[in-house]
């Protein structure tokens, strides 16, 4: 309770950071529009009619009153209210995030492990110069390359959005895995999965480097514990072992970093979305912010985070489950 | 013990192994979807904003609201010349402010309501009495341009309507009366923007209805959004937004029915990311090709189709400046640039250099302008004739941004500022990011020499010349009354001819005077599998994509 009452602050600084960031931004909303067809007439009267024209802390009281009964505002792109934009474009973003953590944690975290036991091998030296790579890789050369080899070259994926073009089916919940389901019509959640492979490996590559990294090192500190020497010395079995003090142990700080990806995915979300034409939270942000359209630049950033916060909490509370130690403090 | 261990690590590896190769194992699966020869997939750069033509000026949404109505009148297939659409023909009066148009029989909007004079009349009406935000220039866009104000402007600095009345007459006869005499009127209708919609169905799904707090308006009603209906040979299917929106043959359609089924417009913004869509199959065409992947796509088979030069790049020369008010100078300058080699040198192969400030496919170009060929030694001739030495000159260019006829400012900024001090000038550098700063420096009168350029959005010689010299504006600096009056009687006359003879007048005027330097009138590319056949690419992009097939292999 104490820790949901700190993102009060923490929420009010950052809309006031993001209220001034975007109105300081080089052109407005009208200009962006009107291009140059732009004349100080026609600006002035559009100003006048969004309110742009009035004191900006005025402004700024409004918008903190709509938000706070989750009121983001009209896009000016696409003249829908912000709130609706951002549950329309959410599931795209959660479905991609939710791949790209399995991916990353799927194979991050069996791949540490194994160069962790096999220190010092090939295996060991090829997960680390992996995960160097995979961090060094900027997000959208990676998805223009995924996509240049998969789609464009082998035909083996689909180059962009989140289902075939062709397939003409509705999207009741927006997840379209699920729709999928929903509807008995595996197929379409196939077409929908197959959308989110390569996006979601683009994207999960920075984490799946990072975490396999992390549980590499936290396999190699805990399997130098005295604990773990006198577990194996009592004569249990390795997979006892494993299982009760190296694994279990290990996953604590695994557990802290893959929440703290969360953030960077979001991110990356931005970027992923962006090369592969998935219309998510991402790919929308760009464009409002290219459009100066101010509602939704606030909206958006505020929500995700929200979300961030959100997500590091639930990491706080996760620790209570793995860590009795810390369910005590 | 050693073999527990072992297996635990194998169970570990083969889940790692199991993640790749559900990736791999969902790449093998099949993409084949239903009908494909029966629907047509087109890449846009964007989501359409609405449906409702009445308020959105974006291409993107125009392109749609094009197949799903029509206007009294359309462009002729890849021209800007005025053809009759829902009108079957029209007279003017001796004065140019009475229209009369003459509908087709028999056309039904998609509700069934029928198309006769009393809805066009009802579509005028609706806009002319636009209030509140339905006034702002970010919704009625075209209106403001074409008609000026409305019946009761909300803001001081909207002008007087040009619009006066509607007037059904007889059942298939809409009287339009003008305020002045204006034959630019005819041209702007074919504007998608001024499409005619069903009036009940406006009413029905509330298509004006705002709501919101001031400040903050949002349209509720869902004509623009889910219920768009119109008279064209296409039906909204569904819009999903983010994802796509499917237009399908309207198959009561009047005239001729769409060749195929169906048609998506998917929204890749990225221009090469669109390029390969096309090349993976996921699209079928698309618009906006960037220059430098047209060679690309020609080597791997597929079809370019150039969009008719529509445009003009400029270099503005303000006359409030003491130097650039004498004409020599403006003269050694034109003389001065080489822009033979400005558009070979940055823009694709096949770019036109212009010569006046519209281009050739629109009617009243004269071929016989005043021309300045390249000439340094000329330039410095006129320079000596004007009485000047060493003339300083500041020069500016926008960054942060690529317009169709300027893809790289500063690459074209470079050469003329290298050809200008050839000639004798000291340029001084200038620039600033495009908006809001370097337009307003430029369109308050603040630059004395810059870069800029116009796309326009109807095929008509007002639509270029008139917006650039009609009235006197601050970026040029200087009061022309001569080009004014020429100007003015240009868009009142109603005779074709004398119209086409007015405006060949006004270029020639034009070129004379050099207000400017025009340089380039660019082409824009769209690429299409060799399978789809019958589109044809519009200057003004009034395209149909009705006339699309798609051959079966």
């Amino acid at each position: 309770m104490r820790r949901l009452a700190q993102l009060v602050p923490i929420l009010l600084g950052l809309s006031l950071l993001l209220f001034f960031w975007v109105r300081s931004l080089p052109g407005g909303p009208a200009a962006a529009l009107l291009g140059e067809r732009a004349t100080p007439e026609r600006v002035a009267q559009i100003n006048r009619i969004y309110g742009l024209d009035r004191p900006v802390w005025e402004q700024y009281l409004d918008f903190l009153g709509r938000a706070a009964r989750l009121d983001f505002g009209v896009s000016r792109m696409t003249e829908r209210p912000v709130t609706e934009e951002l549950v329309s474009r959410f599931p795209a973003t959660a479905e991609l995030a939710v791949v790209a953590i399995l991916f990353a944690v799927g194979l991050g975290v069996p791949l540490g492990y194994l160069a962790a036991r096999r220190h010092l091998t090939w295996i060991d030296n090829l997960s680390v110069a992996g995960s160097l790579i995979g961090v060094a890789i900027p997000v959208f050369f990676l998805g223009f390359l995924l996509k240049y080899l998969f789609a464009v070259q082998l035909g083996w994926l689909p180059p962009d959005g989140r289902q075939s073009p062709r397939l003409f089916v509705d999207h009741p919940t927006g997840f379209y895995v699920l729709d999928g389901l929903l509807r008995g019509d595996p197929a379409s959640s196939w077409d929908a999965l197959r959308h989110l492979i390569l996006p979601g490996i683009a994207l999960g590559t920075i984490p799946l480097a990072i975490i396999t990294r992390i549980t590499r090192a936290a396999v190699l500190d805990v399997l130098h514990k005295d604990y773990v020497r006198t577990a194996e010395a009592k004569g249990l079995t390795r997979a006892v072992v494993n299982r009760r003090h190296v694994l279990r142990n290990a996953l604590l700080p695994v557990l802290t970093v893959t929440g703290l990806q969360v953030g960077l995915l979001l991110s990356g979300a931005v970027l992923t979305e962006t090369v592969f034409a998935f219309p998510g939270v991402g790919s929308f942000l760009v464009d409002a912010i290219a459009a100066r359209d101010y509602a939704v630049i606030q909206g958006f950033i505020l929500v995700i985070a929200v979300i961030v916060v959100t997500v590091n909490l639930l990491v706080d509370l996760g620790y209570g489950l793995v860590d009795p130690r810390v369910r005590l403090r | 013990m050693r073999t527990t261990g072992s297996r635990r690590l194998r169970l570990l590896a083969i889940a790692g192994t199991a993640t790749l190769l559900g990736t791999g194992l969902a790449a093998c699966g099949d993409s084949s979807g239903s009908g494909e020869g029966d629907t047509f997939v087109f890449g846009a750069s964007a989501e359409p904003k609405l449906l409702d033509g009445a308020f959105v000026s974006d291409g993107e949404s125009l392109r749609i609201v094009r197949q799903i109505f029509e206007g009294l009148v359309t462009t002729a297939p890849g021209k800007t010349d005025v053809r009759p659409q829902l009108a079957k023909s029209w007279t003017t009066s001796a004065d140019g402010r009475t229209w009369t148009f003459l509908l087709h029989e028999g056309v039904s909007f998609s509700d069934g309501t029928p198309m006769d004079a009393k809805a066009v009349c009802a579509n005028f009406d609706r806009w002319y009495h636009f209030t509140g935000v339905r006034q702002s220039p970010s919704v009625s866009y075209y209106w403001t341009t074409v008609f000026g104000g409305f019946a009761q402007n909300e803001d001081a600095s909207l002008p007087k309507s040009l619009y006066s009345s509607c007037t059904a007459t007889g059942g298939l006869t809409a009287v339009i009366k003008l305020a002045r005499p204006s034959a630019a009127f005819l041209s702007a209708l074919t504007l998608p923007a001024f499409s005619i919609a069903s009036p009940a169905a406006l009413k029905k799904y509330k298509a004006d209805e705002v709501s919101g707090a001031a400040g903050s308006p949002r349209f509720t009603g869902t004509f623009g959004t889910e219920h768009p209906v119109g008279t064209g040979p296409y039906l909204l299917r569904s819009w999903e937004r983010g994802n796509q929106l499917v237009l399908e043959r309207n198959e009561t359609y009047w005239g001729n029915k769409a060749k195929t089924k169906n048609v998506v417009f998917k929204a890749i913004p990225d221009g090469g990311a669109r390029l390969q869509s096309l090349q993976s199959g996921g699209i079928d065409g698309y618009d906006l090709v960037d220059p430098a992947d047209v060679k690309t796509l020609k080597d791997k088979g597929f079809q370019l189709l150039d969009r008719p030069a529509f445009n003009v790049g400029y270099v503005g020369l303000n006359q409030s400046t003491p130097l650039l008010k004498n004409p020599k100078v403006r003269q050694a300058i034109i003389h001065a640039i080489d822009r033979e080699r400005l558009v070979k040198n940055n823009y694709p192969e096949g770019t036109l250099v212009a010569k006046a400030f519209m281009p050739p496919g629109v009617f009243g170009y004269a071929d016989d302008v005043p021309e300045y060929q390249y000439d340094p030694a000329r330039a410095k001739e006129l320079l000596t004739q004007a009485g000047v030495t060493s003339p300083k000159i500041e020069f500016w260019y926008p960054t942060d941004v690529s317009r169709p006829y300027l893809p790289d400012p500063a690459a074209v900024f470079q050469l003329v500022k290298g050809d200008l001090e050839k000639a004798g000038f000291t340029v001084t550098t200038k620039s600033a990011p495009w908006t809001p700063e370097y337009l307003d420096v430029v369109q308050s009168g603040k630059a004395q020499m810059y870069l800029l350029g116009w796309a326009a959005d109807y095929g008509d010689p007002d639509n270029f010349i008139g917006t650039f010299f009609q009235k006197s504006m601050p970026e040029w600096g200087f009061n022309n009354p001569e080009l004014t009056a020429l100007l003015d009687r240009a868009e009142a006359l109603t005779n074709r001819d004398r119209r086409i003879e007015a405006y060949q007048e006004a270029n020639r005027k034009i070129m004379e005077f050099v207000p400017g330097v025009p340089f380039v009138h660019t082409q824009q590319a769209l690429a299409f599998r060799t399978e789809v056949q019958g589109f044809v690419p519009s200057p003004v992009q009034n395209e149909d994509f009705a006339t699309v097939s798609l051959s079966t292999k």
